[in-house]
């Protein structure tokens, strides 16, 4: 029997519960580290695998036998698809190393039970396209930072306040959407308004923005990353609102975070700490992202889940940096120069890689995101292009400063090596390796996520013409006749066929 | 493909393969904190200069024994999106590119050779030589780019690599700084050459310098695009070339630069570096051409860089400065040639300056020793140069003049005054409401960050 045959999507959610409850008796940080590991690793793995079956076309008819959820539900919830599918192991990777490199110091800090029950949900999330079953999951998945931040004692308001009004807006928006009718796509503006505010907020979008910040100042830095680095509210705007809503929705975001890209930028180079320059240059780029979505043409959304793969990645080592730093120096201070570099020479370079890739320096898996994302906007809208260049710009000299300022103008006097431990070594150098080798060797990625842009144009167009909308979507180019592989229909069509 | 083309097209992926081996070889050493040796590393370099320096000279002699001035040497899409974008990665070896490609492997040999023994022992050896092929690569791929993606890439890696070479002495904070600022300004430049390479993708489908500039052989070629999209297209391209040339307003960077090691100042902002704004506009001169007034504005701007150069020149007061104004005056001067239509005379002169300019910055450590031991055989001072604006001291504007050469023409405390004051100003006021704001939500003080203390405590003190 081939192995690519096993339903592993749901092995990989099965097992960080299992691992999280399992962790929770755990008392001992040392032993609750090792099993973190050791089920996020064995969870990565089950989506790594999931992912090789979605690419090399296991046909979906030979799951149900195997499928806890076919037994649960009678239907498939959870599956990849064609977004979906470079995204899931990616998030599970990221938690995979986020726990392996925590340091010992952190570990009564890090809650690796939390942890894993997160990454279970968030791995749900990103396999789901029901509407209400992912509501559902993205409002579960703001409790576990909820827990965090009482765990550790922190004010939690400034948190709960916005996402309690991003999971009403999103259960408020949905209900009005399905209330409307029975075709999503004619849904009035009053019905759409609630669900573009929702993913505004959850996407930290200006003026919403603040609880990012605040979410980093008291986080543990390793949790943080991990809630805020997958992108849910894009996630959210992909699956809920651009198949659906009506083009001023589309520009209403895209306008929003054209405004937030830039205006994060800038805060990101005038930032006197580390956590909260990290925040504002993650909050840039995710808004980036976003801008890229709502220009809908292919080729500005090709260039924007690229990005967004790209960005995953290299923050993703990004934070990974910082945090190994933070570790052994404390929270830093960007007022002024460390010298640092002297210590730890290979935190040193994966900051400068992993930062460069994510404004799209050259060589990087940034760069061609970037210049598809440039040019797709410049296609759409002129000026949005301009800001998308300003804002990388911007993004480059955030990079570069934070990087003299830790790295170099001084001379750090310590007696105690603080050189990175092997642990941490084995997870920058992973995700520098990826940022390298998907800068290197570009095709690949582009072409899956062209294919996942395609579907979701494909997916808007269909339902539009269903709702008998004129729609100025463009998903196709000229003379470029489109017809999606069996494997890759809708997760609706292949449902209804194995049914 | 015949014999010779195939040969040829060798030849050429080894002039541009040879510092990306070396960068590669050396980068990921040094990220798998697996260093080389430093004789590994000098016959590391030595070998990439003399295989890229003979495959070019091999490529050159070709050329001119058949008469051939343009090869084009298409490497294919890197990457693809049918029907929407293609980034294809293509050389191009014309009477422009090989001269400026010989002339960075003759200069990057050169010093490369004189750092390996100066840079002996210093603390940076390996990370100067990453940088140092870094930046060899951004030269070699910006001088042979068959189009303007792959320019931008190289331009890119010569930007870093010169930023962070700036900021080599990491234990000062003023080198930091000034790499700081030089990479700002390279980051505007390059935002610029980005929206002209995007412009240029729009207008004629994609960004093949042949295409953009029409029939016709360097120096010959004429461009279809004309009129308004000429001047877009043309002055971001001339704004990128600002930045990097340092042409005024941009020219604060350039004595920045100095705080570098010397064999970088060398070859960067003596040599290499600074004149790769003049190669960009000698590469897209028939486009500049069909827009007389950004001809005439790219004049202005060349002779007034050119003065304001020579005029703060004439008054520094150490030797690193007055090379550097002084390479300022002459890009200045070839930037003027290049746009009154000179082109050839631009390019010997590009090539004999960097020449030149790469000697007197070689020399520069080692003169005032010599002064010395003159001074001491002699047994006497050696009788001062004395200062070129010293003659018109009677003239009532000399204090001025003095002053404004002084003060290096202004140009950084005004871009300081007027551009990065008020948007940090502002930044810092949208920071305090984002303060109150998410106080008021708090209910508290919500900024944990405030209690960071500037300096890190040893961690014997933590401890």
């Amino acid at each position: 029997m081939n192995l690519l045959r096993l339903p592993w999507i749901e092995l990989a959610i099965v097992i960080a519960c299992v691992g999280s409850a399992f962790i929770s008796l755990l008392r001992d940080p040392n032993r609750a580290h090792r099993w973190g590991i050791l089920f996020m690793g064995v969870s990565f793995l089950c989506t790594f695998l999931g992912w090789l079956g979605f690419y090399e076309g296991v046909p979906p008819e030979v799951a149900p036998a195997f499928s806890i959820q076919h037994r649960l539900f009678g239907r498939e919830i959870f599956a990849l698809d064609e977004l979906s599918a470079p995204l899931v192991p990616t998030i599970a990777l990221i938690h995979f190393l986020t726990t392996m490199a925590t340091a010992r110091t952190h570990m009564r800090r890090f809650s690796f039970s939390w942890s894993l029950s997160a990454a279970a949900l968030r791995i749900s999330t990103f396999c789901c396209s029901e509407p209400w079953i992912l509501i559902g999951l993205l409002s579960a998945s703001t409790i576990p930072p909820y827990v965090e931040l009482v765990n550790r004692g922190r004010p939690t308001r400034v948190y709960v306040l916005h996402m309690a009004l991003f999971v009403v807006l999103l259960v408020a928006g949905w209900g009005a959407v399905e209330l409307s009718g029975h075709v999503p796509s004619s849904a009035p503006w009053w019905a759409v308004a609630p669900l573009l505010v929702a993913v505004l907020v959850r996407s930290g979008t200006v003026p919403a923005h603040c609880w990012v910040t605040d979410w980093f100042e008291h986080a543990s830095f390793g949790i943080a990353i991990l809630f805020v680095i997958p992108l849910s509210g894009v996630y959210t705007a992909v699956r809920l609102v651009l198949p659906i809503c009506p083009p001023w929705v589309l520009e209403s975001i895209g306008l929003f975070s054209m405004v937030t890209a830039v205006y994060a930028a800038g805060m990101a180079i005038i930032q006197l700490e580390t956590r909260r320059f990290f925040a504002h240059f993650f909050l840039s780029h995710a808004s980036l992202v976003l801008i890229g979505l709502e220009m809908h043409n292919e080729l500005s959304l090709t260039g924007s889940l690229c990005l967004w793969f790209s960005v995953m990645i290299s923050l993703g080592g990004f934070g990974l940096t910082l945090r190994a730093l933070e570790t052994r120096f404390g929270r830093l201070s960007l007022a002024d120069y460390h010298g640092l570099y002297e210590h730890c020479p290979m935190l040193g370079v994966c900051f400068l890689l992993t930062g460069l890739a994510s404004v799209g320096f050259p060589g990087t898996l940034g760069f061609v995101s970037t210049e598809i994302l440039v040019d797709g906007t410049i296609e759409a809208y002129r000026f949005v292009g301009v800001v998308v260049v300003a804002t990388a710009a911007l993004n480059g000299i955030a990079v570069i400063r934070a990087y003299f300022l830790l790295f170099t103008g001084s001379r750090h006097v310590s007696t105690v090596s603080l050189g990175i431990g092997l642990r941490e070594r084995v997870a920058v150098l992973t995700l520098s390796a990826l940022v390298l080798g998907g800068g290197f060797y570009p095709q690949p990625g582009v072409a899956t996520r062209q294919r996942a842009a395609e579907q979701i144009l494909l997916d808007r167009a269909e339902r539009h013409e269903e709702a008998g909308v004129v729609s100025r979507t463009k998903p196709l180019g000229p003379g470029h006749d489109v017809e999606p592989e069996p494997r890759r229909q809708p997760r609706a069509e292949t449902s209804t066929a194995r049914e | 493909m015949s014999e010779q083309s195939y040969w040829l097209s060798f030849l050429g992926i080894v002039v541009v393969a040879s510092p990306f081996v070396a960068t590669i070889v050396l980068g990921v050493s040094s990220l798998l904190e697996r260093k080389l040796s430093k004789p590994a590393t000098t016959r590391l370099v030595y070998t990439m200069i003399l295989s890229g320096l003979l495959a070019s000279i091999a490529i050159l002699v070709s050329m001119l024994m058949s008469g051939t001035r343009h090869i084009a040497i298409d490497l294919g899409n890197w990457v693809a999106i049918p029907h929407h974008y293609h980034f294809s990665v293509k050389f191009v070896f014309d009477r422009l590119s090989v001269p400026f490609a010989i002339l960075s492997y003759v200069l990057s040999g050169t010093i490369g050779a004189f750092a390996t023994k100066y840079m002996h022992r210093e603390r940076g050896f390996n990370r100067f030589f990453v940088l140092y092929t870094v930046f060899l690569l951004g030269m070699e791929v910006t001088a042979l780019a068959g189009t303007i993606e792959t320019l931008f890439a190289g331009w890119e890696l010569v930007g870093l690599s010169s930023a962070l070479l700036v900021a080599f002495f990491q234990d000062r904070p003023a080198p930091a700084r000034n790499g700081l600022w030089i990479w700002v300004v390279y980051r505007f430049s390059d935002a610029a050459l980005l929206l002209a390479a995007v412009a240029m993708h729009h207008l004629t489908g994609e960004g093949d310098f042949d295409v953009l500039l029409g029939s016709g052989t360097w120096p010959y070629e004429h461009s279809l695009v004309s009129g308004w999209d000429a001047f877009v297209v043309g002055s971001l391209l001339t704004l990128a070339a600002m930045g990097k040339s340092a042409l005024v307003p941009f020219s604060g960077w350039l004595p920045r630069a100095m705080e570098g090691p010397t064999p970088s100042s060398a070859v960067f902002y003596g040599a290499l570096s600074v004149h790769l704004g003049a190669f960009l506009l000698l590469r897209v001169g028939p486009l500049l051409e069909r827009s007389w007034p950004l001809c005439v504005l790219v004049v202005i701007i060349g002779l007034t860089t050119a003065l304001f150069a020579y005029l703060a020149g004439s008054v520094q007061t150490d030797i690193k400065s007055v090379l550097a104004f002084a390479s300022l005056s002459q890009v200045g001067i070839i930037v003027a040639e290049v746009r009154a239509g000179f082109r050839y005379i631009a390019m010997v002169h590009l090539i004999g300056h960097a020449c030149l300019r790469t000697l007197q910055f070689v020399r520069a450590p080692s003169l005032l020793q010599d002064y010395r031991t003159i001074e001491n055989a002699i047994g006497n001072y050696l009788p001062k140069a004395g200062n070129p604006l010293a003659s018109h001291a009677s003239n009532p504007n000399y204090a001025w003049v003095y002053r404004f050469g002084m003060e290096r023409g202004y140009l950084d405390a005004i871009l300081l005054e007027f551009v990065v004051s008020p948007v940090v100003r502002g930044l810092r006021r949208c920071d305090a409401l984002e303060r109150w704001w998410t106080d008021f939500l708090a209910g508290e003080a919500s900024r944990e960050s405030d209690q960071v203390k500037p300096h890190l405590e040893t961690i014997e003190e933590l401890s």
